[in-house]
Parts: structure tokens; C-alpha cells; sequence
């Protein structure tokens, strides 16, 4: 018995590695400057209207979120509010320019669309399998992404931070009078207000998850890959 | 911090670019009003002053227009209420998040200023409150873009009365396109200035110029 050599890949491009740091950064001061604004009004509505004596379908009471989850740490609105719009310059720039380059150099269509095969119930069944057992993928499927990473990715790169995005800018009444539209689509600003939170609920999540499965598949291997582009590749289990 | 406040120029400035300075807010339906209308910040203010307006129903309560302008005016209540109004019924955003669907009656800002005449040094229109917080008054500004905005109105009515002492009486600011922190309440005077730098603290409002809250108030 000799030690399976040990094999490197390239395996994230630079523009990969560098919107995900930056959209990691991001997305968590994003979050966190939310979490403020929320604080000012923590009661969520649907329809036109919303507000104190109107019915609220989630009222999280006063002040709910404390200092260690929001920016900044002490209740501050206007603090709050000026690092969620600064940032959310970042967060638009950066989409943008990841959808961009990925569409360009190929990571979109290689990388993350996911093949007629892959979205047959029996294969996505077998790796939801996989992935209960903690089963990994190794050797050359492991440099791929498997179809629950593809669907979770393309879920947050093509439909939640989009949305987050158009909710967000549907809470802005200079471009409501602009674009009617843009609030018309989610059925008034309140609801804008709230898909715009149970978005971001969806994006937390996908980060505990996201976060978990690292940790499970090996941090440091799956962090220092994110960095260098350079992942040490599992080596097959003998006899499969 | 500094870095970050320097995004709020380009936040303006997009708002303005792909909005469009003309763009009108929508105007909804009667059947759409909020059912209670809220009010927020000062719901009574404390001088002595306004309480003897309030008692005498605010008939001797004046709008003074003055700062660059070629006529200064002094109008009482009556007379701008007695005055071509507009009716609009649109959605207030609070900057805390809340809206509210409201019914507007009064005049339209932009008449008020042809008819003191605006120096062509004029840049900004200052509205002087009659509330205070704390020791500072309250005020706000807007630029003229605002300032001439059709459905830019000093509102002395709401929801087909006129208009409670919670949401401003007798005459507070309606600017459709912005939060509203900006629509100022109990307006008292409107000066036409050049520069807000002269101007209390500096930063075109009470909110502006105490906690940090963007002058343009678009999103």
C-alpha cells in the first residue's frame, strides 16, 4: 500500500476568487446595516400601505436585533442607512461585472448551468443522498460542482441577490415615480420591504449551509482554494 | 465614514440621471388610503407661540417667502387657503420604513415662488418650522428641481379636512419623490438661498445636520 500521490487542480479562476471575497464582504455588511434599518421599524407588511396601525404579518417588537448583528453597533439609523447604500453600490458593480466575465470566460455555462442528467429526480435524489451521508464527492467529480451546489449558487447568483436588489430599489420612491414598475411587480412597497427580508432570510441561510458544507469538506483545503485557485484533490477511496 | 457618505453624491446624482427630474409620483385612488394615517416626529409642537395659533385656529398664522427673491410676501392662511389648490393622493416613506397612503390639498409650491419672483442666484428653497427639538428648530431644504416639481405642494389639507396638528397644521411640505423627513411641517417662512452653507449647521436640514441622514432623500 503507497500513499495516493497527491494531486493539485486549479480550480477557481481569479475573478471567481476575488468577487467571491469581495461579495462575501459584502453581503455581510449588507446583511448586518439591515439588520439596523429593520430596527427602526421591525413589522413587516404586504400590500400598498404599511405602517403602525396597519396589519403586520411578522412584528419582531422593539429594537430586535442587538449590537453584535448590526452596523453600526449601537442604534444608529442614519449610520446604518449610510453604510447599506455605500455598499450596495459594491454588491451592484460586482454582480454585474462577475455575471459579466463569467458569461465571457465560460464559468456560467461550464461551471454552474446544470445538464438535462443532472436535473433528472433520480440523479438530484441520489447526491441529496450523498450529501445526508456526508459522502463527498472525490477524484475528478470533486472538481466539479455537484447538481445541489449548482442549484444553490445559480439560486443566489441569479435569483436572490437580483431580487434583493430590484426589492431594495423599490423601497426608493424617487425611482418608483421613475419606474412604476419596479413596485407594481411586487405588489407595493411593503411587500417590496418584505420579499426584500425573506430574501435576505433565504441568503443567511444558504451562508449557514454554504459555511457547514466547507467545514465538512475540509476547510482548509476548500478556503485555501478560494484564495490561490489551487485545491488538493480527495483521492478516490481504494477499491471504488 | 467619509468614504462612505462620498456615495451618497452618486446615489443622488443616479436618482436624477436614470429617474428623470420630471418623473411624477404615482397618485392613487380614494378606495387606497391608509385607514389611520400616522404621524411622526413632533405630533405637538411646545411654544407658546404655536399654542396661541392653534387656539385662535391659526388665523393670524402668516407664510412669509423672503431671502433672494424680488417681492417678499407675507400670506395669511386664509388667503392661501382661498388660493387654486391641487388634490393628490400619494404614498408617504418613512425613512424607518413605514408607508402611508394619504389625501393632499394645497398650493402648489412653484406659483408661490413666481409670485415673490426667484433671483436667478437662487439654488435652494430653505421651509422654516414653527417645531422645535430640543434647542434646534426644525427645517429642511430642497433644490429647485424639487422646488418646481408639479405635485411639490404646500399642503393645508388632508383627507378631505384640514390638516391635523399631528401631521403639521397649518401648512406643511409635500415633495413627493423623497422620504418623509423632508416634508416639513408647520412651515412658517420659505427663504430662497444660494448656498446651505449659511444656513443653520450647514447640511439643508434639522436630520441632515443632527444624525446623519442624506440631504437627497430618494431611497
Amino acid at each position: 500500500m503507497s500513499p495516493a500521490p497527491r494531486r493539485i487542480a486549479y480550480r477557481h479562476r481569479l475573478p471567481t476568487r476575488i468577487w467571491h471575497w469581495v461579495n462575501a464582504l459584502t453581503v455581510a455588511v449588507m446583511l448586518m446595516s439591515g439588520l439596523m434599518i429593520l430596527n427602526a421599524h421591525p413589522r413587516l407588511y404586504w400590500g400598498w400601505y404599511g405602517a403602525n396601525f396597519d396589519h403586520a404579518w411578522i412584528d419582531f417588537g422593539r429594537r430586535p436585533f442587538p449590537g453584535w448583528v448590526t452596523i453600526p453597533s449601537t442604534y444608529d439609523l442614519a449610520g446604518g442607512r449610510i453604510w447599506h447604500l455605500a455598499f450596495a453600490w459594491v454588491l451592484v458593480i460586482g454582480l454585474v461585472a462577475f455575471l459579466l466575465t463569467s458569461l465571457w470566460n465560460r464559468h456560467v455555462q461550464r461551471d454552474l448551468a446544470p445538464t438535462a442528467d443532472e436535473l433528472a429526480p433520480s440523479h438530484v435524489w441520489q447526491d441529496i443522498k450523498e450529501h445526508a451521508r456526508l459522502n463527498f464527492p472525490r477524484g475528478d467529480a470533486a472538481l466539479r460542482y455537484n447538481i445541489l451546489q449548482k442549484i444553490s449558487y445559480a439560486a443566489v447568483i441569479f435569483v436572490f441577490l437580483p431580487l434583493m436588489i430590484l426589492t431594495g430599489l423599490a423601497m426608493s420612491p424617487s425611482l418608483d415615480a421613475a419606474f412604476p414598475w419596479l413596485v407594481d411587480i411586487f405588489g407595493g412597497r411593503p411587500s417590496a420591504r418584505s420579499i426584500h427580508f425573506i430574501v435576505a432570510a433565504a441568503i443567511l441561510a444558504f451562508i449557514a449551509v454554504h459555511l457547514a458544507m466547507v467545514i465538512l469538506a475540509g476547510p482548509v483545503n476548500e478556503i485555501w482554494s478560494m484564495i490561490s485557485g489551487r485545491y488538493r484533490v480527495p483521492p478516490e477511496r481504494s477499491g471504488a | 465614514m467619509g468614504l462612505l457618505k462620498s456615495a451618497e453624491g452618486l446615489t443622488m446624482k443616479s436618482q436624477r440621471l436614470i429617474g428623470g427630474r420630471d418623473s411624477l409620483a404615482r397618485e392613487y385612488g380614494q378606495a387606497d388610503l391608509s385607514p389611520v394615517f400616522r404621524s411622526n416626529g413632533t405630533a405637538m409642537p411646545d411654544t407658546a407661540e404655536y399654542a396661541r395659533h392653534l387656539a385662535e385656529n391659526f388665523a393670524n398664522w402668516r407664510l412669509v417667502v423672503d431671502g433672494l427673491v424680488a417681492r417678499p410676501l407675507s400670506i395669511p392662511m386664509a388667503a392661501i387657503r382661498a388660493l387654486p389648490s391641487r388634490t393628490q393622493i400619494t404614498r408617504h416613506d418613512c425613512v424607518e420604513g413605514w408607508s402611508a397612503i394619504g389625501k393632499w390639498h394645497g398650493l402648489v409650491l412653484g406659483r408661490i415662488l413666481n409670485a415673490a419672483g426667484l433671483s436667478t442666484r437662487a439654488r435652494y428653497v430653505v421651509f422654516h418650522c414653527a417645531d422645535r427639538f430640543g434647542q434646534y428648530p426644525y427645517y429642511e431644504s430642497i433644490d429647485l428641481i424639487d422646488a418646481f416639481h408639479p405635485q411639490t405642494i404646500l399642503a393645508w389639507g388632508m383627507n378631505d379636512r384640514l390638516l391635523p396638528v399631528p401631521n403639521g397644521a397649518p401648512l406643511r411640505l409635500r415633495v413627493e419623490r423623497q422620504l418623509g423627513y423632508k416634508h416639513a411641517k408647520y412651515v412658517q417662512r420659505i427663504e430662497a438661498v444660494e448656498s446651505l452653507a449659511g444656513v443653520y449647521r450647514g447640511k439643508g436640514g434639522f436630520w441632515e445636520d443632527n444624525t446623519g441622514y442624506q440631504w437627497y432623500a430618494g431611497i
